[in-house]
Parts: C-alpha cells; structure tokens; sequence
C-alpha cells in the first residue's frame, strides 16, 4: 500500500474532489490497494455524508449510495416489492462483507480476472496497452459476451444483475452539481479498445443513491450457479421478472451476471417471449438470441451450455411449465 | 533418569489398568481459552520495540536470472535493506534435516522468494518490496505443466508383481480408468512468520514451524552457522497441513536480514505469499486398473501415476501408498512420472498420497463394484488381505470390516437406491462410500515428566501442537499415569531446549510423543512403587493418592522434592516386522442439481479404527476436519496455474475455494474400540490424516449413485457434471 493521504468529506462538495478517490465499505477497495492494483493519492472518505436512506416516492424507490448491501437487502420494501433484488444481494459475499458493502460501492466493484490482480503481469484494464494475458490463460471464470481483444473481464457484482432486471438508474452528481439518472447499460461501458474505461463516471462525480421504477408485473426470481454454495462468484446468475396473461408471456426482463463486462441484459431475447406460450421449445430460442453472439475462450466454453439450462430453469419455474 | 523403549515387543496395556479417568473422554484443549481471545501469541505477534520488518520479493518471471537493484529503493521511506544472501527457493521437505535448495541468482518459479526487502514498519517494506528494481535474465524455455515439460523422471524400479496385462484380460470384470486431480495449497489460516533475533552467534527464531528438531538442523545449515547455536521457539501454530513440515523462506530471510542489521527483524508471508511459495500437492493423473473374478475376487490392481516438481526436488506425492495394502490381489503394477516444470515445489500437504490416491482408488473400486453387480461394501470386505499381498508381514489391528459393516448401519446404507431413483424437485440425491488407510508411523521421541510434592505435574518436549490438540493429550497420558486430574499438569511444548520429540507430521505426533511421556511417567511410577513398596505392577495411582502392597499414602509423604524422568522412545522391530495402518471407512450422502451440476452434500458419517482413542474430542475434531478437507477434495478445491507460466494465479482465498460452513453439513463420527498392541506403549496409531484418506470418494462416489454421472476429473466442479446430465 503507497502512503496515501485521508480525507474524511463532510459535505457533498468535499467527495467531488476530482484528485481524490472515493472509498465507501473499502471492501474491494482496500484490497486492491493492498495489491497497488489501485493507488490512489488522496482517499475522500463519504460514509458520513447523507446517502444512507431508502426513500419511497411516487412510482420509485430511491436507494441511497451508502445503503450497505446487509440493510438493502433485508428492507421490508425491497423484500415486499423487488425480491429479485434482495436476493441477488443475499446471493454475494458473506454476512461480514454485505454488512460494509455499499451500493454504490457494489456498483464499482471491479472485476476478479486473476491477472488484473497481479500488477507483475500484463493487463490492458490496469495497465492499458500491455497485453491480455486472460486470452489464453486462466479464464474460466471470464466473460462470453460483449469482450473485446483487449479484455475479458467480468463485472462480478450479484446486486447490479438484480438492479439490471428492474430498470434501475444510477444517479450521479457532477462536480459543478449537476444530476443524471443513467440506466445501467449506459453507466457500464463495454471494454472495446479501452478496458479501463469501465463507466460514465467522470473524475469529480458521486454516485448518490440508484432509483428503481415501479416493479414490473410478474413473478421474480434471482438464481446463481457457483463453485461453493457461498462465498463464491457467479458461473453464471440471472435475474428474471416475467408476467402471464392468459397463458401467454405478457412482459418478460431477464439480465445475466458471469456472462459480460457489466450486468447483461438482451431486450431481443425477451421479445422472443413475449406474446407466446410458454414452452421449453420457446425458452431455448430465447437463449438462442441472447447467446448469438457468445464466445468461449476455451476453459469458459461452459457458460454458453449453463446459461441455456438456467434461462430454461428460471423460465420455467416463474410461468409453471413442468421441465 | 531415562526410561527408554525400543519398540521390539509387545507391551502390556498398561492405559486399560490405570484409573484416574483422565484418558480417551472428550476434554476440550486447555490452550483453547488463550487461543479464543488472543493471549496465545503467535510467531508474527511477538512484541519486540525494535524490530525491522520485511516482506519478501517474488519473482515475477518463471524462468531466468536475475539482480536486484537496492539503489531504487534506498530512499524510500523506512528502508534498512534488501538482501538474496541464502534465500531459498521453496521450503525444506518435511524431515529433511539440512538446508533447502538454494540456487543464488537463479529463478525457476514465477513467485520465487528472490530478496527480502526490509523496513521499519510492515507497509514500508511491501512498498519497497513492490517497487524494487529488478533486472531480469529472461529465459523463454518454461516448462509450464506436465503437458509441456521436456524432461520427466520415471521411478527407477516400478514395482511390478506377477502379470496385471494378463490378470486384465482374464478378468470377470475389470477397471481400466484414468483420474486426474488438481494441486492443492495447504492454505492453513496462520500465514507463515518468523521473528529472528541475534545475540553475539547465538541466534533465536520464533517461528511457526511442525518439527523443530529438524526445523533447527535445517535453518542452522541454510546459515551456516551451528545448530547449537540457534534455539527455535514454536509454541503456538495456526495450522500446518505440511506446509509448515520444513524450514521455509521466511526463517531463512529473517535471519539474514536481522544478522545484516543487528536488530531483531520479522518475516510474515502475505496470502498470496503462501499461495505462490509454500509447497504445493502436486496436481495428478492417476491410471487405476483392476482386475476381478468371477467370484467377485480381485486378481489385479494397478496404479500408475503422473505428477510434477522442480529441478533436483527430493520429493514426490506418494500417490499408491495405501494401494499397496489395503486389498487383495496376486498381480500388482505401479509406477511414477515427475515432470520437471517451473511451478512451485511439491511437497507434503496433509496426507500425501491417500489425499488424492485414495480418491482415484476408491473411485475405481465403485466403477468395479457396479460393472460386477456387488455391493461397494462387500466388494471392499470380500477383498481384505490376510497378510501384506505383497511382502506377506501380518498386519497390525485391522478393523476395516468393522468400519464399513458399522458405518453402514449407523449411516442407514441399506436405504441406498439405484442412481437417478431419488429425486427431490430439481435434485437427485445418492449415497458413497469409500475405505479410509493410513499408514502408521512410530518416531523417535523424547520427553521430560516431573511430579511435584504438591500434586503438580510438568511435561516438557519439544513437540509442536498444530491445533491438533498436543497439549491436550501429552497431559491427559501424564494425568491418567500420576494419577492426576488433568488441569494439575502443565505441559510445555515448542522449544528447541527441550528434550526432542518426533515433531507434528505423518500423523506420528500423538503417538510418538505420547510414548514418550507415557514412558516418563512410568518411570516415576518405579520410583513412587520402591518408595512405597510394592512392585510397578502392584502401584495405583489416583487423585494424588499412591496404593500399592498394604499402602495407601498421599504423593506428598512419599516425596519432598520433584521427581523427574525422560522418556526415550525408539522405533524398533515392531516398525520393520508388523505392517501397521490406520483403517476406517466414509460415507456420504449428496444431492446433485440436474439444471446446474451444482453438489451439495447433506450428511457425511466416518467410521475410524485407530487404535486407542486418547481423547475423543480432539479425535473427532481430527476426522471432522479430513472430512471437510474430503469435501474440498472432491468438489471446490483446485491451484489454476496458468499455461503459459506455470503460476498459480488463484492465490487467495477469495479464488481458491475452500469449503465455507455452507458447504459443510452434520458430519459424523464413530469410533471401532481398537488397541494396537505392534504400534507403541500406548496402543494408539495416527488419526489426523486418515479422516481425509478416501474422504472424497465417498462423496464422488455418492454424485454417480446419485445420478449416474462417475465423475475422474476432480474436482468435481458444476461444469464437470451438468454436461452429462
Ligand atoms: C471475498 C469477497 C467475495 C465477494 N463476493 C461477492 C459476490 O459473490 N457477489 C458480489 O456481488 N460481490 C462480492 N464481493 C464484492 C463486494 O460486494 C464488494 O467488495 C462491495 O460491494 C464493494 O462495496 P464497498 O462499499 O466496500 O466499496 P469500496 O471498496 O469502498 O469501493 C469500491 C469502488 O467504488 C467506488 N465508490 C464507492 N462509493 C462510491 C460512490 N458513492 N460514488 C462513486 N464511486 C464510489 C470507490 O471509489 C471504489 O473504486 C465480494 C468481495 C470479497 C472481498
């Protein structure tokens, strides 16, 4: 860990320091520091800063920055209204992490690939330009979709997938005060030439709290596939919501962890289902659409099978047909 | 005085005629408390005001030459020095009593301890371990894996009897199947640490080490300085699994810088320190053949193995150690190839050799038993050997058909079905079982008894306790043969000033050590009974009570001063004449999801022979943890090194997946009363690491009765199993 200097932020301004780096729970943070992945000058320390509520307004919930994951997740509005989300939380980390964990913390947490932590090997997201050593490597936990030949790295966050499958938006204050609502596939950016590059934030901005919308009719579910039963990062996740009327799909959201560089979401996939009979026939060419375009870099090759089996497993479940 | 034993003979049970109560119930540590609340002070948390720390630097190459450039860093905040004087380049191998390859400027590892970088704090020294100017001699020729090693090392003189090709062709029913298995780190939760202190020659390290006697000839050879010289203090140890089994890295570094500075200076390996650095189970291939009659007896057993170490590295997993044994059979084949690679070195990780060769036996005795139609168990039972099948000695006690036939009824296996007939939703669930074996071993020990007027006792050795529970037994054995309630003996352990015990390892420690105390005892007993007299034989002790001839006397009239003895136990013919082992038998039960692979395992249940039963607490919790290690076996632990490197990358604990309580359900134990009366005075054999031997194979065996998957790559991740489901 390099020297570094503290700041506690007591106002809004103070955490806008575009020469700081925000720390929160310090969960991922700190680790990386540790490591000198990440070393930052001047930490601004927000935890005293007014983001810790849960507001109900009309046709949202507004979630506070600094709601940690353990309170997020037992909140009788989310458990009542958003269950995929509660238990997209439940399903990460441990009871002692999710109790420092933040949500915008959660939100930035940055990807496990093993080679983004050894700063001795090249990274082209820790240190652009030097190389890919996941391709060809070590990868079977990296991502199928939306990769580049720069980087395969994962967003490992369990809270964004469930956040992805109800519409969520980040809320962010610029450091000249102003505010956006960025939906989160526009808050992750994809890798492309330029993988460290990971989000819209701007050096200054805050995120402040994550506005949900209205739930959306249906059933929800959240189901992760992994290597232990907990403590473990997702093989693959998946976050659905999906309503039936008459025997037929009316609307169906389904968003994907362990699959991409940010919570993956395919809006052509559920269009495959929506207007039609549920059927396993029809859950598969859904999963057809979403894994088109997937590639397997050899010890990942799996995902593409495990994911068609989950999106048929969680499919069925919420619309009752028999697998 | 000195009682000594050589190990020639039977001896009487002494153990079953005393009555103090004191030995075989359940007695929780009484180092427990210190540990709990942190006064048990651990190498790494020695207070000393003026002690430097370092960190050591990794090589970040596999392959090559390199020079360090300790100008770079000189200026840095805290700096006292860099220093590659005698760094070596893994761990010694357990009981190998001299120094550790040490190759100078040579790197053949990626993560290699190439310098020790020290400072006056903790964080000091890592930033300039981190920012250290390297110039590295790169060599491209790397050897990342087996598959790519251009120079691999068949054991002389496989062992071969009879003709296992013919036996296999002849055969009813036979197996031919190949298992491979990953490394394995250790991944004990104390990370390795020394604290090195020079007064004139004299050195003392407090250090977290298995075997001190070996561990002091090897540091003091590292050094090149005299054994007499050097003092090892290791009362503490937050687990070793035989990553701790020889001098490693961090002692070596300690002692150097601290001699360089003229100041105390402590060395802590980061996780990922451990990981990249301490011995690793080599991962392995493993060809299982067996051949069977139509009478359902085996007439051919074969096990050949592959696996891997650096350049010159004397060690190699002993993956057919209990297959030599543990069935019957006339036709025997084994063999051995080490691959020579640039990954860290292969060592001892707890149970070496049945850890993952049982795993692969036991497998194939279950593909065996379904391809012939017979019950798992009965297979196993009806393939017992009388003698040794392959040099004929008689066995020591050998419960292994009690163990099956009792845990079978106490696990309730009579209600195993077919594979794919339970299902629960989702879920398909099915029972396994395997045979536990371990090798017993008896080693040289000594230990100091004293009894006090007052009813006190003192043990001193410098046996290590490992969380094992040491200092648990070696007073309960001293209690029951005094005649003392346990919390009047106080044991001290983990000092190389005291008399030489056999260290913690080979699951020898308990029984070793415990002979040696035993022994002690016995000869203040002597002297108690000439005090008293009445013959050895005739004297009973209790609750501070000497009876013996028509006396009964409190301990204090007999004595105004502390009687003292040192047990000396040696291994004699008993070793050489007897095959002696440890048996036992696992069952599991487990669910299968059929969407995602996904294993769950609900109940496990061990069955353990080992000969007496010291303590059952600290036994049980022995077994318990080989079952848990039997669960990381089989299903969640596995070193990824990359291809290219030959480095592991998975190293922390976040990515190398021990099992975490949720994948640990009730687990089981019974014990099958046994004595060894071949094995030592005490009549008890090893138990910490048969819990683990064939702990797995239970459970991979319960994944094929449960839905009809036989998985041999291991371990059994969800990807292994849902693509045949
Ligand atoms: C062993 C282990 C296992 C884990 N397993 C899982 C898992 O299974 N699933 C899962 O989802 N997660 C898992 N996690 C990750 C965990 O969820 C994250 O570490 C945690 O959510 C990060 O939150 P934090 O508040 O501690 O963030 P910090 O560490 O404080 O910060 C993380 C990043 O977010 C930035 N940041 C924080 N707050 C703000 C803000 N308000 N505005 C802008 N930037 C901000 C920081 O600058 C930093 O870059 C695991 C972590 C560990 C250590």
């Amino acid at each position: 860990m390099r020297p570094f200097e503290y700041v506690r932020a007591e106002t809004r301004d103070d955490a806008h320091r575009a020469d700081g780096r925000i720390i929160a729970g310090g969960t991922n943070l700190l680790d990386l520091m540790k490591l000198q992945v990440e070393t930052p000058e001047r930490l601004l320390d927000v935890t005293r800063l007014d983001m810790h509520e849960i507001d109900e307004a009309e046709n949202s919930v507004r979630i506070g920055a600094l709601v940690t994951n353990s309170d997020l997740a037992a909140h009788p509005l989310i458990r009542k209204r958003y269950p995929v989300l509660s238990r997209a939380l439940l399903a990460g980390a441990s009871g002692q992490l999710r109790n420092k964990a933040t949500t915008g913390g959660n939100l930035m947490q940055r990807t496990r690939c093993p080679y983004f932590y050894d700063t001795t090997q090249p990274c082209n997201k820790r240190a652009p330009g030097t190389g890919c050593q996941a391709i060809g490597g070590v990868n079977r936990i990296l991502a199928i979709l939306g990769t580049s030949d720069h980087c395969i790295a994962t967003h490992p966050s369990d809270m964004a997938v469930g956040m992805r499958t109800l519409d969520a938006r980040v809320e962010i204050e610029t450091a000249d005060g102003d505010t956006k609502l960025l939906p989160l596939d526009e808050f992750y950016r994809l890798p492309g030439d330029t993988p460290e590059r990971e989000t819209a934030l701007e050096p200054g901005d805050l995120i402040v709290a994550v506005h949900l919308p209205d739930p959306p009719a249906g059933a929800q579910a959240y189901r992760k596939v992994r290597d232990r039963s907990s403590y473990a990062f997702a093989l693959v996740s998946m976050g659905a919501v999906v309503s039936v009327e008459n025997g037929k799909i009316a609307s169906a959201a389904m968003a994907f962890g362990g699959l991409g560089p940010r919570p993956w979401r395919d809006h052509d996939a559920e269009s495959v289902l929506e207007g039609e009979t549920p059927s396993r026939a029809l859950f598969d060419k859904a999963a057809d659409v979403l894994l088109a375009d997937a590639k397997g870099q050899g010890e990942n090759d799996f995902k593409i099978p495990l994911t068609r089996r989950v999106v048929a497993a969680v499919l069925s479940d919420l619309t009752g047909v028999s697998q | 005085m000195t009682e000594h034993l050589k190990m020639d003979e039977v001896q009487p049970r002494l153990l079953d005629e005393t009555t103090q109560g004191a030995i075989h119930r359940p007695m929780p540590r009484p180092e427990g408390p210190l540990k709990v609340s942190g006064r048990a002070t651990y190498a790494a948390e020695w207070k000393m005001d003026n002690a430097a720390n370092g960190v050591l630097v990794r090589a970040a190459i596999p392959k090559g030459h390199y020079k360090v450039d300790a100008s770079s860093v000189e200026a840095m905040p805290g700096f006292l020095g860099v220093y590659t004087d005698r760094m070596p380049r893994n761990a010694a191998q357990g009981t190998m009593n001299t120094n550790p390859a040490q190759i100078g400027d040579e790197i053949q590892y990626l993560g290699q301890p190439i310098a020790v970088a020290v400072a006056e704090t903790f964080e000091q020294a890592r930033d300039i371990a981190a920012a250290l100017k390297i110039d590295y001699d790169r060599d491209d020729d790397v050897a990342a894996g087996p598959d790519t090693a251009q120079q691999v090392n068949e054991k002389d003189d496989p062992f071969d009897q009879g003709d296992l090709d013919r036996a296999m062709a002849d055969a009813a029913h036979s197996v031919d199947a190949t298992y491979t298995t990953k490394g394995h780190n250790s991944a004990a939760m104390e990370p390795h640490a020394a604290l090195a202190v020079w007064d004139g020659d004299k050195l003392t390290v407090r250090a977290s080490l298995q075997m001190l006697g070996y561990n002091r000839n090897e540091l003091a050879d590292s050094l090149g300085i005299d054994a007499e010289n050097l003092r090892l203090l290791s009362p503490y140890i937050g687990g070793g699994f035989g990553s701790k089994l020889g001098i490693s890295p961090e002692a070596i570094a300690a002692s150097v810088a601290a001699k360089e500075l003229g100041r105390p200076v402590r060395v802590v390996m980061t996780r990922n320190n451990v990981f990249e650095t301490v011995v690793r189970r080599t991962e392995t291939r493993q060809r299982l053949r067996l051949a069977l009659d139509a009478d359902g007896k085996l007439t051919g057993i074969g096990q050949e193995n592959w696996q891997s170490n650096l350049p010159e590295e004397p060690f190699a997993e002993p993956v057919d150690l209990a297959t030599h044994f543990l069935y019957a059979g006339a036709n025997r084949r084994y063999g051995q190839h080490i691959a020579i690679v640039n990954r860290s070195a292969a060592g001892s990780v707890r149970a070496p050799g049945e850890a993952v060769g049982m795993l692969a036996l036991e497998n194939a005795m279950d593909e065996l038993a379904e391809a012939a139609g017979i019950d798992p168990i009965d297979l196993r039972v009806a393939n017992i050997p009388e003698t040794h099948p392959e040099n004929g000695k008689p066995f020591s006690s050998r419960s292994l058909a009690e163990c099956l036939r009792q845990g079978a009824e106490a696990f309730g296996w009579s209600a195993r079905q077919a594979p794919g007939a339970r299902r629960e939703g989702e879920w398909l669930i099915g029972m396994g079982v395997a045979s536990a074996a371990r090798t017993n071993i008896l080693q040289e020990s000594k230990a100091r008894v004293t009894l006090n007027p007052d009813g006190t006792a003192l043990v001193e050795t410098d046996m290590t306790d490992i969380g094992t529970g040491t200092y648990a037994i070696l007073g309960q054995i001293a209690a029951e043969m005094l005649g003392l309630p346990p919390e009047k003996v106080t044991v001290e352990l983990g000092d190389t000033d005291l008399p030489k015990a056999s260290g913690s390892g080979g699951s020898w420690g308990a029984a070793s050590a415990g002979s040696a105390v035993f022994l002690g005892a016995k000869g203040i007993r002597r002297r108690l009974a000439e005090r008293l007299g009445c013959t050895p034989e005739d004297l009973r002790l209790q609750d501070g009570v000497a009876t013996g001839g028509n006396n009964r006397r409190p301990l204090a009239e007999l004595m105004d001063a502390p009687l003292s003895e040192i047990g000396h136990l040696e291994t004699g013919a008993k070793s050489n004449d007897v095959h002696q082992a440890g048996y036992g038998a696992h069952f599991a039960e487990v669910a299968v999801n059929t969407v995602t692979g996904e294993v769950r395992v609900r109940r496990m249940l061990a069955a353990m022979a080992a000969g007496r039963i010291l303590n059952e607490q600290t036994a049980r919790s022995q077994v318990w943890g080989g079952q848990i290690w039997g669960i990381g076996t089989a299903l969640t632990e596995g070193l990824d090194h990359d291809p290219r490197t030959g480095h592991i990358v998975n190293n922390d604990l976040a990515e190398y997946h021990v099992p975490v309580n949720l994948d640990v359900p009730d687990l089981d134990v019974i014990f099958v009363e046994e004595r060894d009366d071949d094995a030592n005075p005490i009549q008890a054999k090893g138990i910490g690491e048969l819990g683990l031997s064939g702990a797995g194979a239970a459970i991979t065996n319960a994944i094929y009765n449960a839905c009809g998957v036989r998985v041999r790559d291991y371990p059994a991740t969800p990807d292994r199993i849902f693509s045949h489901l």
